[in-house]
């Protein structure tokens, strides 16, 4: 029952399976236990851990938000193409469209979920295809090239105000603590876990489910685009095919793996940033230790059912009760 | 979910008169639209009013319909499967695999089925007896499975097959395309199977209301993870049918095809929550697909317009069906 | 709602069917099917089929699939062969899933031309092969460029595109064996070869990975315009341009800042435009019969001089690769 109680506590599991990891890791490569490690796996999660946070909300909420790959291309071109094509405006500006065009997109997803009272799965499958779509048009499907980014904004991710520390990191941290005070100690973010852990309910304790819910999705596609601009400063160019393609599982996983439910609810901004440090680790340790990159997919997906296996059998008390017969 | 409506058989309201009803039919829905296509298709390109290109062309969508078939029993049974692109891949990669290691052609097509029953069971165990629910489920082992594809075959292509195997589109009865054969022969048995037999309306039942379906006396449990296993199959067969059209098989074979799938069921009018929906309404939405895809590419329409237009279309036709149902409950 | 989609489509229809008419004429007609859309190098190919075509008098038009999947130019071909187009130049996606779409549209009498990239392995499938530079001399020439930079010695590695990309392993089999039999390259060591997959997030991992596995890595080559872009950031964003050189293939506008900053001193490539311009004139050489489609025949390109159709109808737009360094790169826009 330790075990168990100790699975609880999902952040401690995780990291423990962290460190088990890094150890692991460690005795195969030992340059792996570096301080280089850690900058290289810091560097490569702030992308992740910015969408995670809304999208995190979203399934709180119980809904999700399939369309954060799309989003994110879509406010990195519209940033790009502003600081290409108006390169007297200040960079700052470009920053500000991202946010505007990904909170927007977003707004659409949360209006059309309400609205007509649909399931989210559905309908950011359809923006999923129909925002890359759009943001081909927008684009004339060419791409923005790196000398129109910005320095300011590549040097996001290599210089630093404060110890040493590149700002994309701080800016992710900020996010989370952010996102941390928002859900736990505001009333909204309190409804929101409301609405998730009982639909029916939570308007009969004078919550108003459908506000609540729109500004999830705003949230989301708000951070998506945030995570537009890191993609510009990290990889030095946006390209209509490629920025932000498949970019919701790599941001869902972790947040299963953190614990959150995505039966609503339930998960913590604690869990869901170990659980993008976690998986941000195993990305960068495959290549180290000159483990193919093909076997990368097949582990997410073996996390992912992993994940949610452990999660059904702590609220089933155990893997005794999760295999349990029921009525039929 | 929770609601106690009949199936979706006998929705069709007494009080309402019969044009009425078959007109808010979401089916009918999806009919008009394939005729709109149809002389839209006609009016942009004068080279698109050909059956024998466009029977040409449905080959290149068959597998994907053919999957969607068994997709609609699913979903009206409540559930969803997002895997079956992935199974595709992977039962293919098996069968390229085993091929060119030397076992003998037909083993390898067995192997590729089997691992599609046991692709299908592994999903259907894990939503049935570990009850997770089947969305976060097959999203996990559509990664998984692909993955697992990638392991086995690396990214180079395997080919060489012999050419009995290779060319099953060019293949054609009456001038009409094997695959495309195979999904209108499948549509037609899963219809009345849909339609006719017991084993339909418990799907139906199940969908409306599991519950009351278990009560009833129906095994819940046991045809679900028949449909499941069901998809498995259907997927390998299908990845057997794209091996042999492209003569080659590789692990992205089919990439991104679930969308499709989903997109469609929702088209032909399947309701997402279970319970309702028609086989006839897939078949019509898989045509509408491959009118509406090959009439753009055909008349040089860029691709940024068809990926608007399918995301554009699903949603239109979930708000609809949605509208359509909603309303026939009042 | 659907009416207005229906209007939607039919005033778009109108618009597009009144340009299609414009190709009834007897004209040669060339159709370019891109690896996928959004990708600025194809961009500047079809530059130079429209110049050509300019020129020529024929009719150009390139249609891309969204996404470089080994299927996703398969309807695109059905279309165009459905539409009687004369030409169908292609950059394949995948070197055997079209083998049989495109025999489909050569028993209609299209002539079927693979650009920049070939169906290696399955060359019986097109009537010609376009490509930038002779591909053996291409590993040779960035193993010599890199040496050139590092004194000819130190630890070195190639970040590649996919492992199984037929292009990067033709070129990487003949960078091993130079590095391996040549006495000049003698004292660099080829570490390791890592792949990317052409996308810039693994590329970017694999390559702080070389970095971190490595420390003794002096040099890098990456034949891959993603590869060698997304090398260049993980070296500035490290700030190791002292310790590590990076070479490869890459376009201007890529790597423009990188070699204005000095992260990167000399990237190679070849002339995209060129291919397309080539393109054009043998396609609408062969189909006018002025150009015999056989190996040994040579013809005039204007800015190109004489061009000879090799052996397996392979026909290359230079014979060496651009390099472009600070001196040069303001010259070119692609």
């Amino acid at each position: 029952m330790t075990i168990i109680a100790l699975l609880r506590r999902r952040e401690a599991g995780i990291i423990v399976m962290i460190v088990i990891f890094s150890l692991f890791v460690g005795v195969l490569q030992p340059r792996f236990l570096t301080s280089e490690t850690l900058r290289i796996v810091l560097l490569a999660v702030p992308l992740v851990m910015i969408a995670a946070m809304g999208e995190m909300m979203v399934i709180v909420a119980r809904h999700v938000d399939l369309s954060i790959g799309s989003i994110l291309g879509f406010s990195s071109i519209v940033a790009g193409m502003l600081w290409r094509d108006h390169p007297g405006l200040p960079v700052l500006l470009g920053v500000v469209a991202a946010l505007a065009t990904g909170s927007a997109l977003g707004l659409v997803n949360g209006l059309v979920v309400t609205i007509f009272r649909l399931p989210s799965i559905i309908v950011t499958l359809g923006t999923l295809s129909l925002y890359r779509g759009l943001l081909f048009f927008y684009s004339d499907s060419r791409q923005v090239d790196p000398q129109y980014i910005p320095r300011d904004i590549i040097g996001m991710s290599q210089t630093s105000p404060i110890f040493g520390i590149p700002w994309i990191i701080i800016v992710a941290c900020v996010i989370a603590l952010a996102t941390y005070f928002f859900l736990d100690h505001t009333r909204l973010g309190r409804q929101i876990y409301a609405i998730g852990s009982n639909p029916t309910a939570a308007p009969l304790r004078g919550i108003r489910a459908a506000p609540v819910t729109i500004l999830v999705f705003v949230i989301s596609g708000a951070l998506a685009g945030v995570a537009g601009v890191l993609y510009a400063s990290r990889f030095g160019y946006v390209n209509p095919g490629i920025t932000g393609v498949g970019f919701e599982f790599t941001v869902i996983a972790p947040i299963v793996i953190g614990g959150v439910s995505i039966n609503g609810g339930v998960g913590s901004v604690g869990g869901t940033a170990l659980g993008v440090l976690l998986l941000g680790a195993v990305s960068v340790a495959l290549p180290v230790l000159g483990v193919s990159g093909f076997w990368q997919n097949a582990i997410y997906g073996a996390v992912i059912l992993f994940a949610l296996v452990i999660d059904r059998s702590v609220r089933q008390g155990g893997l005794k009760g999760l295999l349990a017969r029921d009525a039929a | 979910m929770t609601t106690n409506l009949p199936p979706s058989a006998s929705s069709q309201d007494a009080s309402k008169p019969l044009w009425r009803a078959t007109l808010m039919r979401p089916e009918t829905m999806t009919l008009v639209l394939l005729v709109a296509a149809i002389i839209v298709g006609s009016l942009l390109s004068r080279f698109f009013d050909s059956l024998s290109f466009i029977l040409e062309s449905a080959t290149y969508y068959s597998e994907f319909s053919i999957v969607a078939l068994v997709l609609t029993l699913v979903i009206i049974s409540g559930e969803i499967d997002l895997s079956p692109a992935a199974m595709m891949a992977l039962s293919a990669c098996l069968f390229g695999s085993a091929f060119q290691a030397g076992v003998p052609i037909g083993l390898a097509m067995v192997i590729s089925i089997v691992s599609g029953v046991v692709m299908g069971a592994f999903n259907g165990f894990m939503v049935l007896w570990l009850r997770l629910p089947s969305l976060m489920v097959t999203i996990g082992t559509l990664t998984m499975y692909r993955g697992l594809a990638q392991i086995l075959a690396g990214d180079r292509s395997i080919s060489k097959f012999p050419t009995w195997f290779v060319g099953v589109d060019y293949r054609e009865l009456y001038g009409v395309p094997i695959p495309v054969l195979i999904f209108i022969f499948a549509s037609i048995v899963l219809a009345v199977v849909l339609g006719t037999t017991i084993l339909g309306r418990q799907i139906y039942q199940i969908g409306t209301s599991e519950v009351a379906a278990r009560y009833a006396g129906i095994k819940v449990r046991r045809i679900k993870f028949m449909l499941f296993v069901s998809m498995g199959v259907v997927s390998a067969i299908c990845g057997l049918i794209a091996t042999s059209r492209l003569a080659s098989v590789r692990y992205d074979l089919a990439s991104g095809g679930e969308l499709q799938m989903v997109l469609i069921v929702m088209l032909g009018g399947t309701y997402i929550f279970g319970g309702r929906g028609t086989i006839l309404g897939t078949f019509i939405a898989s045509w509408l697909l491959v009118i509406i895809a090959t009439g753009m590419t055909v008349a040089d329409i860029p691709v940024t317009y068809q990926l608007t237009v399918m995301g554009l279309l699903l949603i239109v036709s979930i708000i609809s069906t949605n509208l359509i149902y909603s309303r026939n409950q009042a | 709602m659907f009416k207005r989609l229906t209007q939607l489509g039919l005033s778009l229809g109108l618009a597009v069917a009144g340009a299609a008419v414009a190709h009834a004429a007897d004209k040669v007609s060339i159709v370019y099917i891109p690896k996928n859309t959004g990708n600025p190098y194809f961009d500047s190919l079809e530059k130079g089929f429209q110049d050509g075509c300019a020129k020529l008098g024929c009719t150009f038009d390139a249609q891309a699939p969204a996404t470089a999947d080994a299927t996703s130019q398969i309807p695109f071909i059905t279309a165009q062969t459905q539409r009687g187009v004369s030409v169908i130049a292609i950059s394949p996606n995948s070197p055997d899933a079209l083998n049989q779409v495109l025999d489909r549209a050569r028993e209609r009498g299209i002539l079927v031309l693979a650009v920049n990239g070939d169906l290696v392995g399955n060359l019986q499938h097109r009537d010609a092969g376009i490509l930038p530079v002779d591909f053996t001399k291409t590993g040779p020439g960035q193993v010599e460029l890199l040496g050139s930079e590092i004194g000819y010695k130190g630890d070195i590695a190639i970040l590649s595109a996919t492992t199984d990309a037929p292009d990067q392993n033709t070129w990487i089999a003949a960078m091993k064996d130079v590095l391996a039999h040549n006495p000049k390259y003698a004292k660099m060591k080829l570490l390791t070869i890592a792949y990317g997959d052409d996308d810039p997030q693994k590329s970017t991992t694999e390559m702080e990975a070389l970095i971190q596995k490595y420390p003794t890595l002096k040099g890098v080559i990456s034949p891959t315009t993603v590869g060698v872009a997304a090398a260049a950031q993980v070296i500035e964003t490290a700030g190791k341009a002292k310790q590590i050189t990076l070479t490869g293939l890459g376009t201007p506008n890529q790597m423009r800042p990188f070699i204005k900053d000095g992260t990167v001193h000399a990237i190679q490539l070849w002339s995209p435009y060129n291919e397309g311009l080539l393109t054009a004139y043998f396609a609408v050489g062969v189909k006018s019969g002025a150009i015999k489609n056989s190996p040994g025949t040579t013809f005039e390109v204007p800015g190109l001089g004489t061009v000879t159709i090799g052996p397996d109808h392979i026909i290359n737009t230079q014979a060496e690769l651009t390099t472009f360094d600070e001196s040069n790169i303001d010259k070119y826009n692609f």
